[in-house]
């Protein structure tokens, strides 16, 4: 039997995932990321991940984990997948326990478990408040040890530009890029999986790291590969607003006994500490008695937008609330929370044990992707499969928290052996396409890198950049009304339009990061617009897509599946029915009448 | 929203940057010199964002945005160390108003230059392999739960894992330089995690045996320099003294057992 050609795109939680589970079953894989994959995005993830261990005694399963996904994701999702990773997730748990994850622990010696966001048990795992760090490095270990083996050969340093297809649009390897020589070189490969994470650079500012641009989905898109519920982003009700980036203070902080807050006189200018528990408005405890700080992310975020929007009581007049966790013993704040408050600490020189915390919501996870199948993980391209947050499988409507590693890990374990079946089952492998067929992609985008070297405008592309993200947040996030939605699409239009007149103003070929930055933003401006588009046409609020003119979730009409679909350079939207087999709808609410 | 474009001043304050450039790996070095304008929590990452956006130096000339590395921009992935004012740290989480301008912002000394902040420190993740720095495991397949471990175990070991490979340990070790192979104090750091792991500790016998070959723990000369600038507080030196400690050991040991 020939070996079949296996090629992993992103290093992240999902893709390292993955390439174990191929050189585990013996087969030769190639592991492509912009940076190294122990910098990947996951590294960020603070509070945990989810599994129905129940080690509590609470009477935790995984049919209420299932459940809790489904209904945190106001059924949006197909239940089959979630099924079974909620199935899963006790075993991967104990996989990366077995890595050697420094997850903390019982006087037992046993696995302690915290409370997350959309569920009434302590369902979640946790290293500290640096459980995707923890997590990543024990998945990049293994990586290193098959690498060592010669199982898994890493590229480093080289970014995703398009996948190779063949003259029946079946997928025959990559085109890549190397970002210190900017050589442009094509892989074959029967089969390719990506992992390429979230799309938090869209929206300019958000609490992803840099490279989650989105890029190789929308190159992706832009060759073919449907891309579904794409309006679904989640904001997160706690980040340190930045400039750069907005800081996440993890659901932890909550899940660990914080608190959020404002003063009940709009404006108060008396600092925290001077304001007696009797001034002060708890919220979402009000609101939300039986969940109370640990309501879903969605619910959180809009709360938060009312009272400062509507009810104009951000602190100080301005777009903030706090979140306070100045009344925990120190102790437990240490040996828990170090890992966030530290950054809070860094950022803004303030000590969070001492003083509340100001927070605002942030974008901050994508609920939408690649379109995928219900079974194996692979996308509307024959060869390509995905894996991880740049997926739309499991979170529906709305991710509850500490749900998206545990989502990750399982895509990552089942799209390895279904791309191995896959090139198996092939009749001729990549060796059989002809050479031309990778010689024209590569020269396809080395003139694409061409053009815009030597582009004449006097557009910058950081500018652009910056209005797109400034454009998405403030019209495509928390609220959505439909004339904004259109203007923004006219928006997005006239960006794309500047984008031709673009100046790079480095044109060496050598580690050039403006080059590869201008063809991220070119795919991020097809992305905005599916993302933009997919809300205009969804008229109906349900997980975090709120039209405040369509208040009321409509399953009759909306209960189904977004799928867009490129076609010669129109976005095309279509609809699939979602799978409820095994929980029917039912509404969602998490205040006192739940 | 506060995103005020550089260039469209606000309080008139500036920032005066000043960066160490080299176009190439073969290619001499010079300085150029930026006034930005001064916003508040501005870190080093967004001066060069700045720059990117409007890359012309102080005295009005064009120049190319410049190359460094950065991603989770909250000092856990460890990709931005550079030299900031000749100390060496994370760029993403030093903030300008703690330092003295103009601010001098330099490429790591101690790896090859790519090109201007970018610096190659794949050696690191070279030496994490040749000592072994990992948990062997039979296979991801379920298995059920891994050793029990005392949470006492956890809360020493924990701080550890939080290592970002940033480099920051080896800039200013005087015992890594060009006539030297010292792996450096992150990775016998690791070596110590692994060796404390129930399941790690099957390759201890490996692991301090690399430890004890070229570039192992001999070739530390004490100057604990590490510890101060570690981003992480990782217990730098306590790390080293423990792995010499379990290689002379397993030395006597093995002297003992002939
Ligand atoms: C601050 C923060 C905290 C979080 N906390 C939690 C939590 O507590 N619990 C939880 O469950 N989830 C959490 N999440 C979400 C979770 O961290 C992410 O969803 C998850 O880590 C995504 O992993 P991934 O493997 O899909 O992708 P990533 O980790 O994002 O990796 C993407 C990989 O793709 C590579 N890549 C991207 N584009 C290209 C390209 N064009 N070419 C080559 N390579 C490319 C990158 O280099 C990288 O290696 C958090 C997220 C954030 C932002
Ligand atoms: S030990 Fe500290 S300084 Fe050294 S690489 Fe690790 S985090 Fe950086
Ligand atoms: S960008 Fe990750 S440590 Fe600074």
């Amino acid at each position: 039997m020939r070996e079949p050609k296996i090629i992993v795109v992103g290093g992240g939680l999902a893709g390292l995932m993955a390439v174990i589970r191929a050189a585990e079953a013996g087969v030769p894989v190639d592991l492509f990321s912009i940076v190294p994959v122990k910098r990947s995005h996951s590294v960020c993830a603070q509070g945990g991940i989810n599994a129905a261990k129940n080690l509590k005694g609470e009477g935790d399963s995984t049919d209420r984990h299932f459940d809790d996904t489904v209904y945190g994701g106001d059924f949006l999702a197909n239940q089959g997948p979630v099924k079974r990773m909620c199935e899963a997730a006790p075993g991967v748990i104990d996989m990366l326990d077995r890595m050697g994850v420094m997850f903390n622990r019982t006087a037992e010696g046993l696995l302690d478990f915290r409370r997350f966001g959309g569920t009434l048990f302590h369902r979640t795992a946790f290293a500290g408040a640096t459980t995707g760090q923890q997590m990543l490095y024990a998945l990049d270990e293994q990586v290193r040890r098959f690498e060592s083996e010669g199982k898994v050969k890493k590229y480093e340093g080289w970014t995703f530009l398009s996948a190779v297809l063949d003259d029946h649009r079946i997928s025959r390897g990559i085109c890549a890029m190397d970002l210190k020589t900017m050589e442009v070189r094509t892989f074959p490969a029967d089969a390719a999986i990506f992992c390429t994470g979230g799309v938090g650079a869209v929206f300019g500012r958000s609490t992803n790291s840099v490279v989650c641009t989105g890029s190789a989905q929308s190159a992706l898109f832009q060759q073919g590969a449907d891309y579904a519920n794409a309006e679904f982003i989640q904001v997160h009700p706690t980040a340190i607003p930045g400039e750069d980036k907005c800081r996440l203070m993890s659901e932890s902080a909550r899940g660990e006994g914080g608190r959020v807050w404002v003063p009940k006189k709009p404006g108060d200018k008396r600092p925290a500490k001077q304001i007696p528990e009797a001034e002060r408005f708890y919220f979402l405890e009000e609101w939300y008695p039986k969940y109370g700080n640990l309501v879903p992310r969605d619910i959180a975020t809009r709360a938060i937008h009312k009272v400062v929007y509507t009810q104009k009581m951000g602190l100080e007049g301005a777009p903030a609330v706090y979140l306070d966790v100045s009344h925990i013993p120190r102790e437990t704040l240490d040996r828990k929370l170090e890992g966030i408050l530290e950054i809070y600490e860094k950022f803004l020189g303030v000590d969070p044990r001492e003083h509340p915390m100001r927070v605002f919501p942030a974008m901050h996870y994508t609920m939408g992707g690649l379109w995928i199948d219900n079974a194996n993980q692979a996308t509307s391209v024959p060869g390509i499969y995905a894996a991880g947050e740049c997926e739309y499988q499991y979170h529906g409507a709305n991710r509850l928290g500490a749900n998206s590693l545990v989502s990750c890990i399982y895509g990552g374990m089942v799209a390895a052996p279904a791309a191995i079946r896959y090139a198996r089952g092939l009749d001729k492998g990549c060796e059989s396409v002809s050479t031309v067929v990778y010689e024209n992609e590569r020269r396809r985008q080395e003139q694409i890198n061409d053009s815009m070297l030597h582009a004449e405008g006097t557009e910058n592309p950081v500018t652009i950049w910056k209005e797109m993200g400034d454009w998405m947040t403030e019209h495509v996030t928390v609220v959505r009304n439909n004339p904004d939605l259109e203007r923004t699409d006219g928006k997005l239009l006239e960006l794309a339009d500047r984008f031709k007149k673009i100046n790079l103003s480095d044109r060496t070929y050598w580690a050039n990061q403006t080059l590869s930055f201008c063809r991220e933003l070119q795919n991020m401006l097809v992305l905005a617009r599916v993302i933009t588009r997919g809300a205009l046409a969804r008229n109906e609020s349900r997980g975090a897509h709120y039209k405040p003119d369509f208040p009321d979730r409509n399953d009759a009409e909306w209960l189904k599946t977004t799928r867009a679909h490129y076609d010669c350079g129109t976005i095309k939207f279509a609809y699939d029915p979602v799978d409820t087999s095994m929980i029917p709808p039912r509404a969602r609410r998490y205040d006192a009448k739940a | 929203m506060d995103t005020a474009a550089p260039g469209g001043g606000n309080s008139g304050r500036k920032v005066i940057v000043r960066v160490k450039r080299r176009p190439g790996t073969r290619e001499e070095a010079h300085w150029e010199e930026f006034a930005l304008d001064w916003r508040p929590h501005m870190n080093i990452i967004i001066c060069l964002r700045d720059i990117a956006e409007r890359p012309v130096t102080r005295d009005g000339h064009a120049t190319t945005p410049v190359s460094y590395e950065a991603n989770c921009l909250e000092e856990v992935c460890g990709a931005c160390a550079m030299l900031i004012n000749g100390v060496s740290r994370q760029a993403c989480s030093t903030l300008v108003d703690s330092l003295e301008q103009p601010i001098r912002i330099e490429p790591l000394t101690k790896f090859p230059v790519v090109r201007d902040l970018v610096v190659d420190r794949s050696i690191m993740f070279e030496n994490l392999k040749r000592m072994k720095c990992w948990v062997p495991l039979d296979g991801t397949y379920d298995l059920g739960p891994g050793p029990r471990i005392a949470p006492e175990v956890q809360e020493k070991y924990y701080p550890l894992s939080r290592c970002i490979t940033c480099g920051n340990c080896l800039e200013v070790c005087p015992q890594v330089n060009e006539n030297s192979d010292f792996v450096g104090a992150a990775i016998l750091s690791q070596v110590r995690l692994f060796n404390a792991h129930p399941t790690g500790a099957m390759h201890m016998k490996e692991r301090l045996a690399a430890v004890m070959g070229p570039g192992g723990v001999a070739d530390c000369a004490n100057a604990q320099n590490c510890v101060e600038v570690c981003p992480k507080q990782i217990p730098l030196t306590e790390s080293i003294a423990e792995v010499n400690r379990q290689a002379i050991r397993q030395a006597v040991l093995g002297w003992l057992l002939g």
